[in-house]
C-alpha cells in the first residue's frame, strides 16, 4: 500500500447504496483511487454513474456504506461528527454547481462563513482573509453585493473564495460551470488553473468536454465503477 | 467558534426574517406586556389601600360605646352608656403597654376668620391623638395637657382649612371663631389626603376636647359630664395587638359591670385585622397574575417553538451550507438556541417597554393607581429566556442531526 502513504486522497473499496423505497441503488460499487497532492483532477460519466457520490464521500458530506477513505494517512471513515466537520473547514473548499451562496447576505459575509466555524484562525484577521480571497477571484468591488445583485459567474467566484478562504489543500467542485455560460466558465476554468497552480489539488465533476479538457487527468465513471482513468500531458492538451 | 460568534450568526439570521422574526416575538410580547400592567396595577391598588389602611395606624384600636355586628362596626351607640374621662384615665393608669389614649368628641360647625365662613369638622381631642392617628403637626405645636384638662382656647388646623379659610397663607397665631368663642391657632396639620371612603381628612380643626364639651357641642354632650364619644389608643408594637384587645375589653367589661355571659356594650375595632383581610386577597390576587403569567409565557414558548420548527425546515439547505464549510453539530445547535433566546429576550424587552407605556397611560389617563414592580420585570425577563431555551431546544437539536448531504439536497 505504498501509494495510500505517498497519495493525498485514497479510496479503498468504496461503495455506497442507497435505499430508494424497497430498492437499493448501488451508487458506488467499490472504488479504489489514489489522488496525489497537487493534481487536476476531471471526473466524468453520464449521470447516475456515481460521480458526486464520490465527491459527497470525498468532502466526508456523506458516509460509505463500506470501504475505506484516506485522507494524509488517516481513514475518515472512522471518524466522530466533529472531527469531519474539523476536516471539512481546514482540508476542503467546495464550489457547487448551484452556487449554495447564504441568501440576502453580502458577498463578503459569504466568504466570511467557514472562518467562523473555523477553530484554527486568529479573529481579529477574518475580515482581511476574506478580503483577499475576494481580491483573488476579481470580485473585490462587489463585496457589499447580496448573491442576487451578482451574474451566475460572480456568484460562483464568490463560492470559490468561500472555498479558498480557509487555506484548503483540496477544491472540490460539483458541475461548477453546469448553470454557467461558455464565456463564464472559461474564465471560471483559467481561475481553477490558477489555483492549480499555486499548489492546490482540485476535482471536478463535470460532464463537459471543455472543461475535462483542461485538466490533467480525467476519470471516467458508468454504474459506480471507473471504467477509464487517463492521464494527460499538460494543461491544455488533449489526448485522445 | 465562541458564543458572540454564534450570537452574532443568530441575530444576522433574526434580521434577514424580520416579519417572521417579529411575529415569533408577538406572543412573548404581549405575554409579558400584559404581565407587566397587571402586576403594576394589582401593586399600586395594593399600596393605595396599605398607605390608606397604615394612615389609620395598624397597632390602633378604636372603641366606641354600643354592642358590635359586623367586624368593627357598631349597632345602637345610643342606648349604651356612653364613655367619659374616667375610661380614659382608667385605661391609661391599667396597662403600662398603651402608648397612647385619647378621646375623641366630634362636632360639625362653621368657622369664621375674617370674611370667610367655612363649615368643618371640628374634633375635641387629647394631645395624645395626634400621635395616635398618625397625624404630623407641620407648623407649630401640639396642646399642652394643661390646655387640654382646663378648655385652652387653642386649634390646629388641617390643610383643607388653611386652603379656604385662610387663602393659603400661614394660620399660625391668627383668631379664628367658631360659635362665636375666639380660638387662637397655634399648629397646622400635615396633608393626608382622601380616607379609604373617598372623603378628605384635611378638612379638619382639632381644639381641646374639653373646650370641645363646653364650647362647640351641642346640649346632649353637656348632659353626660366628660363625655368622650370615642377613644383611641395604640399598643406597643411589640406587644401582641390580639392580646391587647382582650385585656381591654375585660377591663371595659368590669369598668361598666357587663354580667358574666351578655354581650360586651362597646365595641373594639381592630385595624390589623383589615390588614389581615388585605393580604389574604392580594395573595390570592398574586397567585392568579403567576397563573396567568405562566399561560402566557408558555403560549408564547409554543409560538416560538412552532416557528423555530418551520425555520428549520425552510433553511435546511442553509445548515447544509454551513455543514458543509464546516460547523459542527454543536454550533448549529447553539445558532437555533440562541435564535430562539433572542427572539424571546427582544420579545420580553419590548413587552417591557408596552407594558411601562401602558402602565403610565393608564395612571395619566385614569385613576387607576400604579406602581412598578421591579422584581417582575426581571423575572418577566428571565422567565422568556427559560422559555426560549425551553422550546428551541427541540428544533435546533432536529436541524443539528441533520446530514450534510441530505441537507443540501433539501428543496
Amino acid at each position: 500500500m505504498g501509494d495510500m502513504e505517498k497519495a493525498l486522497i485514497s479510496c479503498r473499496g468504496l461503495c455506497k447504496d442507497y435505499r430508494m423505497g424497497v430498492e437499493v441503488v448501488h451508487a458506488l460499487r467499490g472504488v479504489n483511487l489514489d489522488i496525489e497532492k497537487g493534481e487536476y483532477v476531471a471526473v466524468m460519466g453520464p449521470s447516475g454513474s456515481g460521480k458526486s457520490t464520490l465527491m459527497n464521500l470525498i468532502g466526508t458530506l456523506d458516509v460509505p456504506t463500506s470501504g475505506d477513505l484516506f485522507v494524509n494517512g488517516i481513514n475518515l471513515t472512522r471518524q466522530d461528527p466533529d472531527t469531519l466537520a474539523d476536516f471539512r473547514n481546514r482540508v476542503i473548499g467546495f464550489v457547487f454547481q448551484q452556487f449554495n451562496l447564504l441568501p440576502r447576505t453580502s458577498a463578503l459575509e459569504n466568504v466570511k462563513l467557514p472562518l467562523f466555524y473555523s477553530r484554527h484562525t486568529e479573529v481579529d484577521d477574518i475580515g482581511q482573509r476574506a478580503m483577499h480571497c475576494l481580491e483573488r477571484v476579481g470580485l473585490a468591488d462587489r463585496m457589499d453585493h447580496e448573491p442576487t445583485q451578482l451574474s451566475g459567474g460572480q456568484q460562483q467566484r464568490v463560492a470559490i473564495a468561500r472555498a479558498l478562504v480557509n487555506n484548503p489543500s483540496v477544491i472540490l467542485a460539483d458541475e461548477p460551470t453546469g448553470a454557467l455560460d461558455t464565456h463564464t466558465s472559461l474564465e471560471l476554468l483559467d481561475l481553477f488553473q490558477e489555483l492549480n497552480d499555486s499548489g492546490i489539488t482540485i476535482i471536478v465533476v463535470t460532464h463537459e468536454k471543455e472543461v475535462a479538457e483542461v485538466t490533467r487527468r480525467n476519470l471516467v465513471f458508468r454504474d459506480g465503477e471507473i471504467v477509464d482513468d487517463v492521464t494527460l500531458g499538460g494543461h491544455g492538451v488533449t489526448q485522445s | 467558534m465562541n458564543v458572540l460568534k454564534t450570537a452574532r450568526i443568530a441575530l444576522v439570521a433574526l434580521r434577514l426574517n424580520a416579519l417572521r422574526s417579529f411575529l415569533t416575538m408577538l406572543g412573548i410580547i404581549i405575554g409579558v406586556a400584559s404581565v407587566i400592567v397587571m402586576v403594576s396595577v394589582s401593586s399600586g391598588s395594593k399600596q393605595a389601600v396599605e398607605q390608606a389602611i397604615s394612615s389609620l395606624g395598624t397597632n390602633m384600636l378604636s372603641l366606641r360605646p354600643g354592642a358590635s355586628r359586623f367586624g368593627g362596626r357598631h349597632g345602637g351607640a345610643g342606648s349604651a352608656t356612653p364613655f367619659t374621662e374616667k375610661d380614659v384615665e382608667g385605661l391609661k393608669k391599667r396597662f403600662d403597654f398603651l402608648e397612647g389614649v385619647s378621646g375623641r368628641l366630634n362636632a360639625n360647625a362653621p368657622v369664621i376668620y375674617g370674611n370667610q365662613n367655612w363649615t368643618t369638622s371640628i374634633t375635641g381631642i387629647h394631645a395624645d391623638y395626634i400621635p395616635v392617628r398618625q397625624w404630623i403637626i407641620e407648623d407649630g405645636r401640639n396642646f399642652t395637657d394643661r390646655e387640654v384638662r382646663s378648655g385652652g382656647k387653642v386649634a390646629i388646623v388641617g390643610q383643607d382649612v388653611i386652603e379656604n379659610v385662610f387663602e393659603g397663607n400661614s394660620p399660625l397665631g391668627a383668631q379664628i371663631r367658631i360659635k362665636n368663642v375666639p380660638f387662637k391657632v397655634i399648629g397646622t396639620l400635615q396633608a393626608k389626603g382622601e380616607s379609604t371612603f373617598g372623603r378628605s381628612q384635611d378638612d379638619i380643626i382639632f381644639i381641646p376636647i374639653s373646650t370641645a364639651r363646653m364650647r362647640v357641642s351641642g346640649r346632649s354632650a353637656r348632659a353626660v359630664p366628660n363625655l368622650v364619644s370615642q377613644i383611641y389608643l395604640t399598643v406597643d408594637p411589640a406587644y401582641d395587638i390580639k392580646e391587647a384587645e382582650e385585656e381591654i375589653k375585660e377591663f371595659l367589661r368590669e369598668q361598666r359591670k357587663v354580667a358574666p355571659g351578655a354581650d360586651d356594650d362597646f365595641s373594639v375595632a381592630n385595624f390589623s385585622e383589615f390588614i389581615r383581610a388585605r393580604n389574604e386577597t392580594a395573595s390570592t390576587l398574586g397567585l392568579l397574575l403567576a397563573a396567568t403569567a405562566a399561560i402566557a409565557l408558555v403560549v408564547g414558548g409554543i409560538g416560538i417553538m412552532n416557528i423555530m420548527l418551520v425555520s428549520v425546515t425552510e433553511r435546511t439547505r442553509e445548515i447544509g451550507i454551513r455543514l458543509a464549510v464546516g460547523a459542527r453539530r454543536g454550533d448549529i445547535l447553539m445558532q437555533f438556541l440562541v435564535e430562539a433566546v433572542t427572539l424571546c429576550l427582544i420579545g420580553s424587552l419590548v413587552g417591557v417597554g408596552i407594558g411601562l407605556g401602558s402602565g403610565a397611560l393608564i395612571k395619566n389617563l385614569s385613576d387607576i393607581p400604579v406602581q412598578v414592580n421591579v422584581p417582575i420585570i426581571f423575572i418577566a425577563i428571565a422567565s422568556a429566556a427559560f422559555v426560549g431555551i425551553f422550546f428551541g431546544f427541540y428544533p435546533a437539536r432536529k436541524a443539528s442531526l441533520l446530514n450534510p448531504i441530505d441537507a443540501l439536497r433539501y428543496e
